[in-house]
């Protein structure tokens, strides 16, 4: 009879369903302490981090230091790998590369070891002030990788005048109509108008957030996208003629097209950071140490700015770095100093869901 | 009416007959029916009975979902913001399933037209296209249709256009990738139902008199209904919730109920809110195929 019939289906999706959702329970061994000695030989890791960000030789060059196996998984976005993580606990994951804010909300879900200084001696390589960053100060759960900045990357022969502001994204010149992109995941689409507006790029003030969507929603009509990896193609193929990037992503296009520059408008931008994190849950502690110890060698870490071109918080890699480099790519000269005065990006805690609803809000008009 | 006579339960009395015993029959059923039940009841049912599930729960911190059990989250749907999504949503899918079908059942009848040894050629050119990657598939449009696509340097190099002509990063352009990515789901069905025509009824509404016209209208139209129902269930359902097109062909500039679907799983972590708008859209699909089975038993005994 249909009625028993569904009844008996719903049964057994109820109760699949309160099995995975009460599938809690298990944390992983509190921090058990970490060999120095350990065979790293015996050891494999799983890291995860988007792709082309990591220089081709440096996990080969540690898995023949080290013989450790590695797998390198990719994730598109934070949210992707913040996603999986929180999903699984941690598990099937060693190391992750996620940015500050991100790391934040790893670390109050609980799924983040405490680092061992000992294990990573080359954390004397990093400039003073990445050791003070506010989504972690003391460098407790996360290692910084590389920071920068947004700002606008332009065609300096398209546009009619260099941008400066904000503004020049969010009410464009005639010229500029229909040929702007700006970035599609939250706190960086809220980006340019929470700063045009003079406001905090962490507020969670409603009555400041109401006037953000407002602005964005009038901005979208002069827009040509929202595109978080396909916009400095854009510019190099002359589609669009501003857009909304990070600066290590600007240095792409620069290398395509000279005619490209960079540029962080007036009311300023923010900090962000891509940090290496350890999950708890991992069993191959030693080893995820080992890793980020030898990406904060001079040399690795210089390979990092050389080969993805962004800047890394390595002061022994970035003293190091080849003056031609910084020329043709001016962002990379940026100094901490410069970096610090703009706002760090910090976790919004349950708000985050504010900023989605923006988002959809903004992108529906 | 008169019962049949009781017959015994085992059937030795039909031994000739080759009929099997009951219980191997059952063990038949089983092996038979196992693989394919066992397959949609744990990748069709418990997902889907779970997404039903967390439509009613509450969202934690970090993705996490349990009790109390609410109703907030379909309340939120019906909230003005996306009950525009999903107005947009219907409005594009529905543009899409009515553009596939123009398109669709001439091309359906040209091939029920062809000669028999020409029509598994023609069958085959619907169908090869999708075997090639879907996401590919997108992004060859998006080669054609870009500012500096092949489409608009054509234009310019004819001389037709001073400059690009503006082709994707908006709703047309979704609609294009939807009818492109479906039309043969809507062709197949509707080539099935046309070819099933029983030639000899059209070419006997000729002979009572009936113009061309009238012949389609009243005879090929409603016996080729059917087919084309299932060809627009087969363009709409996919199209409903779907995210990846509109985000390549429509430059993340319209929302659509499968990206804020989407944005609601991964990036807010609001699982239950995310379940509560696929469920809308089952809900909504659902309702689709109820319309269409009422319309199937309506002209259904005409065939």
């Amino acid at each position: 009879m249909i009625r028993s019939r569904t009844i008996r289906i719903a049964g057994v999706a109820f109760v699949a369903a309160l099995a995975v959702a009460a599938c809690g329970g298990d944390d992983a061994d509190e921090g058990a302490a970490l060999d120095p000695d350990a065979d790293l030989s015996q050891q494999t890791l799983t890291i995860s981090n988007w792709d082309a960000y990591t220089p081709e030789n440096l996990i080969p060059s540690f898995t023949e230091e080290f013989g450790t196996e590695v797998e390198l998984a990719l994730h598109a976005t934070n949210e992707e790998i913040v996603g999986k993580l929180l999903q699984s606990k941690g598990e099937g994951y060693d190391v992750a590369f996620v940015s500050g804010q991100f790391a934040q909300q790893l670390q109050e879900a609980g799924l983040l070891a405490e680092l061992d200084p000992d294990l990573i001696p080359n954390l004397s390589n990093l400039y003073p002030e990445a050791l003070e960053m506010k989504h972690d100060v003391g460098l407790k759960f996360s290692v910084p990788y590389a920071w920068g900045t947004t700002g606008i990357c332009y065609r300096n022969d398209l546009v009619p005048a260099p941008p400066t502001s904000w503004n020049d994204i969010l009410q464009p010149a005639p010229e500029n109509v229909g040929k702007i992109t700006m970035l599609a995941t939250d706190r960086w689409l809220l980006l340019p108008a929470q700063k045009s507006l003079g406001f905090s790029v962490n507020t969670t003030d409603d009555e400041e957030l109401a006037q953000v969507a407002e602005l964005l929603t009038s901005a979208k009509e002069g827009l040509l996208a929202y595109d978080d990896t396909t916009f400095f193609s854009r510019l190099v193929s002359g589609e669009a003629n501003l857009v909304v990037a990070w600066d290590g992503w600007c240095n792409y296009g620069i290398s395509e097209n000279p005619d490209i520059e960079f540029v962080v408008p007036d009311e300023g931008s923010d900090l962000w950071t891509d940090t290496m994190v350890v999950l708890k849950s991992s069993e191959n502690l030693e080893a995820a140490h080992a890793f980020i110890n030898w990406v904060l060698s001079p040399e690795n870490h210089r390979s990092v700015a050389e080969l993805v071109l962004y800047k890394v918080p390595n002061k022994a890699a970035m003293d190091g770095l080849d003056p031609a480099l910084i020329e043709q790519f001016p962002n990379l000269g940026l100094t901490p100093a410069e970096l610090l005065a703009s706002e760090q990006l910090l976790d919004v805690g349950g708000d985050t869901s504010k900023y989605t609803e923006i988002v959809t809000e903004v992108v529906s008009s | 009416m008169t019962l049949p006579a009781a017959r015994p339960l085992r059937r030795e009395s039909r031994v000739g007959k080759g009929r099997v015993r009951r219980p191997e029959r059952l063990g038949e059923r089983v092996a038979l029916l196992g693989p394919g039940l066992g397959y949609s009841l744990l990748f069709l049912a418990v997902p889907l009975g779970l997404v039903a599930v967390y439509a009613f729960l509450t969202a934690k911190r970090f993705g996490r979902v349990g009790g109390p059990v609410t109703l907030a989250n379909v309340q939120r749907l019906t909230e003005p913001l996306y009950r525009d999504v999903a107005f947009t949503s219907l409005k594009l899918a529905a543009i899409a399933t009515v553009i596939a079908l123009l398109i669709g059942y001439p091309a359906a009848y040209a091939l029920s037209r062809l000669p028999r040894r020409w029509r598994t050629v023609g069958i085959m050119l619907v169908v090869i296209p999708f075997w090639t990657n879907f996401l590919i598939r997108t992004y060859a449009w998006i080669v054609l249709l870009n500012d500096q696509g092949l489409i608009n340097k054509l234009l310019g190099s004819l001389g037709i256009i001073d400059s690009p002509v503006q082709l994707m990063n908006h709703e047309p352009a979704i609609v294009l990738g939807f009818v492109y990515a479906y039309l043969p789901l809507m062709i197949l069905p509707l080539y099935a139902s046309i070819e099933r025509l029983d030639p000899s009824l059209v070419e006997a509404a000729g002979n009572l008199g009936a113009t061309p016209w009238q012949r389609f209208v009243t005879v090929i139209l409603p016996m080729t209904a059917q087919g084309a129902v299932t060809g627009s269930l087969f363009v709409m359902i996919p199209s409903l919730g779907n995210f990846v097109i509109p985000e390549l062909l429509g430059g993340g500039l319209t929302a659509t109920l499968g990206t804020v679907a989407r944005d609601q799983y991964l990036t807010d972590q609001n699982w239950p809110f995310g379940s509560a708008i696929a469920l809308m859209i089952l809900v909504v699909i659902v309702g689709i195929m109820v319309f269409q089975s009422l319309l199937t038993r309506r002209f259904g005994d005409r065939s």
